[in-house]
This record gives structure tokens, sequence and C-alpha cells, in this order.
């Protein structure tokens, strides 16, 4: 972190900013530096704290404790309009445009000089000209906002932030909505307003647009800053080790595999979002009885999807998904039902939006997804206390406190919901069992348990599924590890030749190893 | 802009409809005060007129069966989370396939196999009505709420092409249909009540109130103790979770509103074979509507669904006593004040639902001695 060149104050200076929302504590004593003119990256997992802290420094929130300078000034912000008034400026992840207006109107608003438009029209129409001589940042001043694409609407969106003479210029995650092509003229914005000497702050989390084009890069981990880099000292493979993290330390000790037939067979997947993306391309592995199959990646490069269709739960476009012998095709498919009666259990990444009803009791979560099952009722009836004797079982089992199943799944912390839903999942003795983030927001002692829980099933002969984010319990747990990026695979290593590098390699989308 | 504790689930249930109760009555009284009249008399003669007079407890109870079925219909729809305002066309086509059985059967056989016939038609007309806007919302995406205002609507204006032509009484003028044989009328309480030889004063009170208890009684089997109702419930609470536990979330959203729909048919029974013995125009007045505030003040549960609807049945009743007794207080009045129990009982059911927590916080933490202060 030493600077060599620290002639100027720094355009932006945070010093542990701290900021919580209830129990989550988003952001933890961040601290960061902003050189004047620079580009500067700001990179992190979904949820890593990037959006809080940049809304922190937009005046939306305000920090818990910490302190705030800019241009060497200390000073507070409750609204965006002072960060306004100190020349910050910013484009957020979802626009705010009004689509039904034309490009002039959304550029006046605000700015509307007057009861009467006639001067406000003018004066937009003389910065929108300023502004495309200056940074080349061209638009048809009379469209309609919903007819132009999402590249020059993000250009609109630019013009907005920085139309009143801001000097730092603040951008959210900008290249998720824009094809190659639209991010490399937005790259280009952005380095003219760079050489005018505005700064720049990219939140982002692909790897190489960091690399493409930022000065200095920040690393973001669980609401703290885990690093700081120059952009040109570093490298993907180093940011995306910084990303992932490496505090989870395995105590487990895994003895060695005894992988049998192939349970799992996935070929040739393709899978495209409702909005028309593609998130998954010809995607092929299988899995075997008692072994681990790990899928190593930053998150939001289609795991979630992938996961998604092998339980049934989004339809696919191209490929088959083989299920103990069971073969889905997109011609033919089965119902999330159909797929947990061939025994296949699945533990979904988002217990909240998913696992668990938060409002439903422990007993009535511990039925979801089974409840149709003759061991809890006879015909269209539920035999509640079947139903509480299992709840029971699974909670004296698998160590959830408190043991109290009519307790509402809401007012159990995340370690013991975690718990409650691997209990409900695992409690079947599934031939095959997917699993996403099993130990995401759960307390270290819960994660070992948990851990724990998945090798014996993988040594009752199970053919267990894994994502996680966290690279280590990829590493930790996992016999085979696939990694992706972009929705492809970028390879498949035994655990034994994959050390972090390489998977961090791999998960930066760089070097492809051969498929052994 | 903080946030009020959670409230105790006794005081959400029990003292906050009470709260509003009693903060709608006193603004009615304010009214009844403004009118010239002692409101303390007026609420006495209320009461009197809903319970005490002789058959006053009958016409509640036939209003209350009304409010039953459509507060009903209302509630199984909340549960799974939709929200379904045509319990008033769903009523008005039961009555339709009531009156269609009733016409068709009864002139040919006996009551004991007409009645429960044109009771299972009210119920799968109303069904049916309930289940398209349902199929349309599961399946197309079509607003709920939209649709099952278009197809009161629709309801409405079908039965006014069927009743003022196919349907219409031969060598009548108004709008109503033949009435029907005694065999598909529904017997009537009190002259049951009376073969036995207890001593009842007539009333249009009739068996339709025990099928509406038994009703009372199958929505909480259905809600809280089916497969089928757990899953109405898991759509309602979570359909993400829903979808991923397996569940046929539209077949779910088809079902709850077939059911709603089925509920809210149900009420003809009571209108139509009951009292009117004739399928006449509007006999669904209001009640279909009226349901929605019934649910919400009955917390979609039977037992305050109940209640509720023998609280509004009570004010229709009592009110019609009102509009009796005093000259001032006119028939708009009456509306009036039951206008008033619904906006505090049902539209703004929870304004006093962040105070009352933040007292009973208050008050819960007070008489609990706090250990380890400084």
């Amino acid at each position: 972190m030493q600077d060599d060149k620290t002639s100027a104050a720094p355009a932006i200076e945070l010093i542990d900013i701290c900021k919580s929302f209830g129990p989550v504590r988003a952001n933890r004593d961040v601290s960061l530096r902003v050189e004047p003119g620079t580009i500067h990256g700001i990179v992190g997992e979904n949820g890593a704290g990037k959006s809080t802290l940049m809304n922190v420094l937009y005046g939306h929130y305000q920090a818990d404790s910490g302190e705030m300078r800019v241009a060497g000034q200390a000073v507070i912000l409750r609204s965006s309009a002072d960060a306004i008034g100190l020349g910050i400026g910013m484009v957020h992840q979802h626009f705010m445009l009004v689509s039904n207006m034309t490009v002039l109107e959304n550029v006046m608003l605000g700015s509307e000089g007057g009861p009467l438009l006639r001067s406000g029209k003018r004066e937009t129409l003389n910065t929108l000209k300023r502004l495309a001589d200056d940074y080349g940042m061209e638009v048809d001043a009379d469209a309609v906002i919903a007819d132009l694409p999402v590249g020059i609407r993000q250009r609109i969106e630019i013009i907005k932030a920085i139309k009143g003479g801001a000097r730092i210029l603040i951008l959210d995650e900008p290249t998720g909505v824009l094809t190659p092509g639209e991010a490399d003229k937005l790259f280009e914005v952005l380095r003219a307003l760079q050489r005018n000497g505005v700064t720049v702050l990219l939140i982002t989390h692909k790897l190489d647009e960091i690399m493409a084009i930022t000065d200095a890069v920040s690393v973001m981990r669980h609401g703290e800053i885990v690093g700081h880099r120059r952009t040109q000292d570093t490298s993907p493979a180093e940011l995306a080790r910084l990303m992932v993290g490496r505090d989870v330390l395995l105590s487990v000790d895994r003895g060695s595999a005894n992988p049998g037939e192939v349970l799992l067979q996935v070929s040739e997947l393709a899978c495209t979002s409702s909005r028309g993306r593609q998130v998954l391309s010809d995607i092929s592995f299988d899995v075997r009885s008692g072994e681990i199959f790990g899928i190593a990646g930053v998150s939001g490069n289609g795991q979630t999807e992938l996961l998604e269709v092998i339980a049934g739960m989004r339809k696919f476009e191209a490929g088959s998904v083989a299920l103990l012998g069971e073969t889905i095709t997109p011609g033919a498919p089965k119902t999330p039902a159909q797929i947990r009666d061939l025994r296949v259990a699945h533990i979904p990444e988002d217990r909240h939006q998913f696992g668990l009803i938060l409002s439903f009791d422990a007993k009535g979560n511990a039925i979801l997804g089974y409840h149709q099952s003759a061991d809890y009722g006879s015909g269209y009836f539920l035999d509640e206390d079947a139903v509480a004797t299992h709840c029971n079982k699974l909670m004296s089992d698998h160590d959830v406190r408190p043991g109290n199943p009519a307790l509402a799944a809401r007012n159990f912390s995340g370690g013991n919901q975690q718990k409650l839903v691997i209990a409900r999942e695992t409690d079947t003795d599934p031939k095959i069992l997917i699993v996403g983030q099993p130990t995401r927001g759960v307390d270290v002692g819960a994660i070992e348990f948990i851990h724990r829980q998945l090798l014996a099933l993988r040594d009752a002969g199970c053919a267990i599924l894994l994502v996680s984010a966290e690279l280590d319990e990829i590493i930790g747990l996992s016999d085979r590890i696939m990694v992706m990026n972009g929705g492809r695979q970028m390879g498949i290593l035994d655990s034994a030749d994959a050390g972090r590098d390489r998977l961090g390699t791999m998960m930066a989308g760089i070097a492809e190893a051969a498929t052994p | 802009m903080t946030s009020a504790p959670p409230l105790p689930r006794w005081a959400d249930v029990f003292v906050l409809p009470l709260i509003n109760l009693f903060v709608a009555l006193s603004v009615c009284g304010l009214i009844v005060l403004a009118l010239g009249e002692n409101p303390f008399v007026a609420i006495q003669v209320m009461i009197k007129g809903a319970f005490v007079y002789p058959g006053s407890l009958g016409y509640t109870l036939y209003y209350t069966t009304n409010f039953i079925f459509t507060g009903l219909a209302v509630a199984v729809a909340a549960h799974a989370m939709m929200f379904n305002i045509g319990g008033e066309g769903q009523a008005y086509i039961g009555g339709l396939g009531a009156g269609l059985v009733a016409l068709w059967l009864a002139p040919m056989a006996p009551l004991v196999l007409v009645i429960p016939v044109a009771i299972l038609a009210a119920a799968l007309f109303g069904a049916v009505w309930g289940l398209v806007p349902g199929y349309l919302q599961a399946y197309r995406g079509s607003h709920i709420v939209i649709t099952t205002i278009m197809f009161n609507f629709i309801a409405s204006a079908i039965m006014v092409w069927l009743l003022a032509g196919t349907l219409m009484q031969p060598g009548q003028q108004s709008p109503h249909t033949a009435q029907f044989a005694v065999s598909g009328q529904m017997p009537k309480l009190h002259d049951m009540l009376n073969a036995l030889s207890f001593n009842v004063a007539a009333s249009p009170l009739n068996l339709s109130f025990l099928l509406a208890l038994a009703a009372l009684f199958g929505f909480w089997v259905l809600i809280w103790k089916t497969r089928i109702g757990y899953e109405i419930r898991a759509v309602g609470q979570n359909p993400k979770a829903a979808h991923y536990a397996g569940i046929n979330v539209p077949l779910v959203i088809v079902f709850a509103l077939a059911v709603s729909g089925a509920c809210a048919g149900l009420m003809a029974t009571n209108e139509i074979l009951g009292v009117q013995h004739r399928v006449v125009l509007n006999f669904t007045s209001g009640y279909g509507f009226a349901g929605i505030a019934i649910a919400l003040m009955g917390r979609n549960h039977p037992v305050g669904i109940f209640f509720a609807s023998l609280l509004f049945g009570a004010l229709y009743q009592g009110g019609a006593e009102l509009d009796f007794e005093f000259q001032s207080i006119t028939r708009e009045i009456v509306l009036l004040i039951q206008g008033m129990i619904v906006l505090f009982s049902g539209a703004l059911a929870y304004m006093f639902s962040a105070p009352l927590a933040r007292l009973l916080a208050r008050v819960l933490v007070r008489s609990k001695p706090v250990e380890g202060e400084a």
C-alpha cells in the first residue's frame, strides 16, 4: 500500500467505515484510498458489501462509524444530494430512467430550471453537446428511452451523473447488462473521463474488467477489505483467491474415496436465463456413488442454474441429465417432485428463499418436499404427531437448537436453519445429494458438523454434487473438482492436482486445463 | 423509522379486533350524537334488535350464514396469497347452479335428493367461476384481482340476460325465475324446532346455517390438517420454496381458487334455496365484498370468521332495528354505521397494530425485572 506519488490528496479516503443492518455487518472497518484521476476497481463476490460501501459513499446510507474524506476534507454525507454537491456521481446497477420520456427529458430531470421548461431544455441541450464533444458520449436527445439499447441507456445515466461537473464517478456493476461490444464502448468513455481528470470507482465481480481498465483494485470479502493491489502488480488468479477467501480451515480428515458406479451424468447441458442470457453452455460431467464432486467458481458463473436444472426447477435448452439411469431432456422433463422421488435430495443454495418457509414452524419445514410421503399421514391427511416425531428425531440427530418443533423457522439462527435443511434432505438416505453453499452464513462449529455429515454420506455411497463459493471448502471436501466460468466448464481436476493457484487461474477464466 | 416490535399472537387475534370495534363504535356514537340521539340508547336498541326481540336472533344468524360463506371464500384464497374479490360473482353464479337444479329436479324428486344436489350445484358453479380466474393467474399471469372483478361483471351480465330471458317466469314482468317446488326449498329452522314442540319465532334462518358451520370446520381441516392444505399454505407463504419442494404451484393456486369460489357459491344455498325460493336479480347484494372484511377481521381463521360474521350479522339486523326505532336515523345512516365497522375492522385493521405492539412491549418489559442493570 505504499504509494510514492502522494503529491495530491486522495480523491476519496475512507477510514474504518462500519455499517450494519440489524445483525448483519455489511461493512467492517473498511479503509480505502482512491488517488485522483485514476480508475479504481472494487471487486468481491455478491454480498461481499461492495454496494453497501458505495451507497455509504453516495450518501444513501449513513455509516455507523468511521470517517470519510473527499479531496482531503472530512465530510459527512446525509443524503445523495450532499454527495452530488461534493461532485460525486453514481450510476446504479439498475437504471433510474423514465422509460417513456425522451433522453432530453431524462437528463433534464431535477434541473428543469423553473416552471416553464424552455430554459432548462436549452441548457440541457448545451450540456449534452459539451459532453459529446469532450468525452465522445453521443446521444440522440429526442429518442425515447424505451427504444434505446441498454448500452446507450447506461450512457445517459453517466451523463446524468456527470452533467453537474462531478469529479468522482461511481459505477455499480456497470457491465452486468451489457454485451461485450457495449462494454468496450463504456470503457472508452471511462478512459476519456479519466483523461479529463475524473476519478472513477468501478464495482464489479468480473476480474477481466479489473485487469483491462483499472489502475488499482481493492478486494472485498464478507464486508471487509482483504487487500489492495496495483493492477499491474497483480493477477486475476491472485484476485480470485482473495475474493473467495481462505479462512475456512478444514479440521475434518477426509479418507480416500471409494467411487462406484456413475449415478449422475450431465451431458452437453445448455441453458438460457429467462432474459435470454446464456447461463450454461456445454456442461458435461459425471458423479459416481461414494464421491464428492465439487464445482469451484466465483458465484454467478452458472453454478446456481446448474443445480436448479438438475433438481428439476429450471427448464433447459439442450443436453441431458441422467439421474440413476433416468434421463431428463428438454423434451422429457421431470418435476422437482419426480426427481425427489428418485431419491435425489437437494440442499438449495439459498435456504431463506428456497430451503425453508420461514413463517412455518420447524415441523412444517421438516417435511417440506416430503409432505406427500406415507410416513406422515394416510390419504389426504397429515398426521401431526408423526410429523412432530419426525421433526424431533431430525433435531436430536442433527443437533438443531433449540429443539422445539413448534418454533417458527425464522426464529432459528442461520446455522440451525441450515442444519434443519440438511437434516431433512439427508435423513431419507438419498442416493444423490446436490448441495449448494452448505455452510454459507453458518458459524464455525456448525461448519465442521456439516462437513462431517457430507463426508459420512459420501462414505455411505451417496453421490454428492457440491457447489460452494468457498474455495477451501471445495478443496477440502471434493474428490474431483470442476471449475466454472461464464457458464462454461474450465476443466475437471482430481483434487490431488488442484492447488488453489491452479484453481484460481481457472476460475478467472484464463487457462483451460485438460479434462482427465 | 423505528419498526414496532412484533405483536403477540393473542393480542393480534383478540385485542386488536376489539380495539378496532371499539373505535368504530365510538365514531358511530359521535354520528348518532350529532343526529341528536343518545348513542347509549341506540346501542341498546341495536343489541336488542339483533339478539333479544322474538325472531331477531334468527335474522342475525341468517345474515351471519351469508357472511360465513363469503368470508371463507376470501380466506381460502388468502392462504394461497391470492386476493379473491370475486365472491360476489361466484355467489351469483352459485345461485344459478342451485336454482337450475331446484327448478328442474324439485317437481319430480323428494327434498332429501333435491337439496343435496342443489347444494353441490351451487358449490360447483361457484367453483368454476373461481377456477377460471385462478387458471388465468396461475398459467397466464393475469392478475387475480383484475380477473375476479371482471368476472363479477360478467356474472352480473349473464344473470340479467338469463333472468330477463330464458329463465324468467312465464307471464311475469319482473326478472326472476318461477318459484321452486316445496322439495327445492331448504327447511327453515323454526319450522323444524316447532315440529319438535319448541316454540320459536319465525325467521329466515334455515338449514344453511348448519352447512355454514360445517364449512367452517371443513375449512379448518382442509387448511391445517390435509396435505393439500399444507401445499396451499406453502405456496402462499413462499412460492419459491414450494416449487423447490416439488409442489405444483400453478395447480395449487387453481385448486385454492376453485375451493374459494365453491365457498362463495354456497352462499346461494342460504339466499336462494333457503329464503327467496327462486333466483332473483342481485340477490348477493354486497355480501361477496363484505367477505373481504370478514376474512381480514377473522384473520383467515374459522373461529375468527365465525365471530366476525356474527358481528356483521348483528349489525345488519340491529341496524334495521335502529332505522325502525329512531326517526332521525335513516337507512342511509345505518349503512354509514356499517361502513364505519368495515372501515376500521377491514381497511384499517392494522392501524393500531404498531402502537399496541409498542405499548405491550413497554408494559411487558416493565413487568419483568431487568437484570444486570448498571
